[in-house]
């Protein structure tokens, strides 16, 4: 089951570049602190969908709606109507 | 590496196979002159090879993506302008609405775009803008009752027959994708003619000049047209040209075989040459390798893998590179008949060179996978 941990890890694996010292924080927009590609959004959407088993539909895609640690808890919590594991 | 397919996956393959020598080699020429008439389209949509990406219950005829791999190989290998037509509207375009398109956007068209009965196209490249795709120039804004898109796109394969175009358009930072009708007041095609490769493929320059549209028509949703819309279709694109790739170097591989086998110089058929021998094993070698990635890639997409996407890079860039060598093996051996305009050799020569350019030229994917490799396999890049 996907934990709020985990989706760290992913995003921390995923970065566009080798970050080393990078801090990472759950408010962080990723976007916009270019840690992530449009290749890496994609691989996001697919990883909520195939770890969490929910549909990010086409009115899903808001530009807010992936770029936190936070938001993305947010929408997959919204989706499966539970709380994740910190 | 030699993947057993089902009697079901066989028997599409097989059909895609038939059709490419029966509807397709006798014409190739002509196609290339001409282009691709409209009768192959609903003809390869009454064979279900259109609607590979769209779901059954809208009309499509859904394949595993090693099998949709396969038939665009086969298509491929045959002739490169009808492939065209799997890569960009049964592909790119219906692929991306499958997957962003909102309900009554997908009721609307993947029917008709799985038939063949509408064509669709994906306008993206731009006359100034090509690889940096997140920064078109075409531009949208809020008009009444909706939007109203300004600019010009270019390249647009099939785009001089598409009835609807997926178009991704600008206002300020944001970027958002469009189904935009061609019939619509403003929309204007310019084809473009006498070009190396695809010369079949309805290339054109689409103008956009203050098209009205309503807000029904964004795909996905406002500011979502890059990051996410564009970029499934590009991803799309990549498996579609990878396999592509390998069609063009088995079409050369083929054809050089077959005529060293024939022609005789000093005596001896060509082929008993070693240096010739020489020519064929690296392209035996080359294909099998391509065909591999490319199932490896298809077999990842179809589990939703996490590296389907990066394996795509990576079986693109490799396939386009061994297109453009295993052709230019093929058009050798041809000598000077291989110089011929319109003979086999040619043809997959010039189509070859297009592959190492379209959907993220050899260059991009170096990047990306560059940008991989070093994460994946560097020691202790993950600490943060």
């Amino acid at each position: 089951m996907v934990t709020v941990e985990s989706i760290r890890t992913f995003i921390r694996e995923n970065m566009v570049s080798n970050h080393r010292n990078a801090v990472l924080g759950d408010d962080d927009d990723i976007f916009k602190l270019g840690f992530v590609s449009s290749m890496t959004a994609l691989k996001l959407v697919n990883f909520v969908e195939t770890e969490c088993g929910v549909t990010v539909d086409n009115d899903d895609l808001d530009v807010s709606t992936f770029s936190t640690v936070n938001r993305i808890v947010a929408f997959i919590e919204r989706k499966l109507g539970t709380t994740l594991a910190r | 590496m030699k993947l057993r397919l089902t009697a079901e996956q066989e028997a599409v393959v097989g059909r895609a196979r038939a059709f490419a020598s029966s509807r397709l080699r006798p014409r190739v020429a002509e196609f290339d002159e001409a282009g691709v008439p409209r009768e192959i389209v609903l003809a390869l949509g009454r064979e279900g090879l259109l609607g590979a990406l769209v779901p059954a219950d809208l009309g499509g005829s859904p394949l595993d993506a090693v099998t949709w791999g396969l038939v665009t190989e086969e298509i491929g290998k045959v002739c490169c302008n009808t492939r065209y037509l799997l890569t960009v509207h049964a592909s790119i375009v219906a692929g991306t609405l499958a997957r962003w398109g909102s309900r009554a956007q997908k009721a609307a068209w993947l029917p008709a775009l799985a038939s063949g009965e509408v064509v669709g196209a994906f306008a993206l490249s731009e006359p100034e803008t090509g690889s940096d795709a997140a920064n078109v120039r075409t531009r949208y804004d809020a008009s009444e009752g909706g939007f109203r898109i300004e600019g010009r796109k270019r390249w647009t394969t099939f785009g001089a027959m598409a009835d609807v175009f997926l178009v991704l358009a600008r206002r300020g930072d944001e970027a958002t994708a469009f189904l935009v009708e061609r019939d619509r007041p403003n929309v204007h095609v310019k084809p473009i003619r006498d070009i190396l490769a695809g010369r079949g493929s309805h290339l054109a320059e689409i103008h956009f000049d203050g098209v009205d549209i309503p807000k029904e028509n964004i795909v996905g949703s406002l500011g979502a047209g890059f990051r996410y819309v564009c970029s499934t279709a590009l991803d799309i694109g990549r498996y579609s040209v990878a396999w592509a790739a390998v069609g063009v170097a088995q079409g050369a591989l083929e054809a050089m075989s077959t005529y060293a086998g024939r022609r005789e110089q000093f005596g001896q058929r060509l082929h008993e040459f070693q240096l010739v021998k020489a020519m064929i094993a690296d392209a035996v070698t080359d294909v099998h390798a391509a065909r591999a990635l490319c199932m490896h890639a298809g077999l990842l997409r179809d589990k939703r893998d996490p590296d389907a996407m990066i394996e795509s890079s990576i079986a693109k860039q490799f396939a386009a590179r061994v297109a453009t060598r295993v052709t230019a093996d093929a058009l050798q051996v041809h000598g000077a008949y291989g110089l011929l305009h319109g003979g086999v050799a040619e043809m997959l020569f010039r189509e070859a060179r297009a592959l190492s350019i379209i959907e993220g030229s050899t260059q991009i994917q170096q990047l990306v996978i560059g940008v991989h490799g070093a994460k994946a396999y560097g020691e202790g890049t993950h600490e943060t």
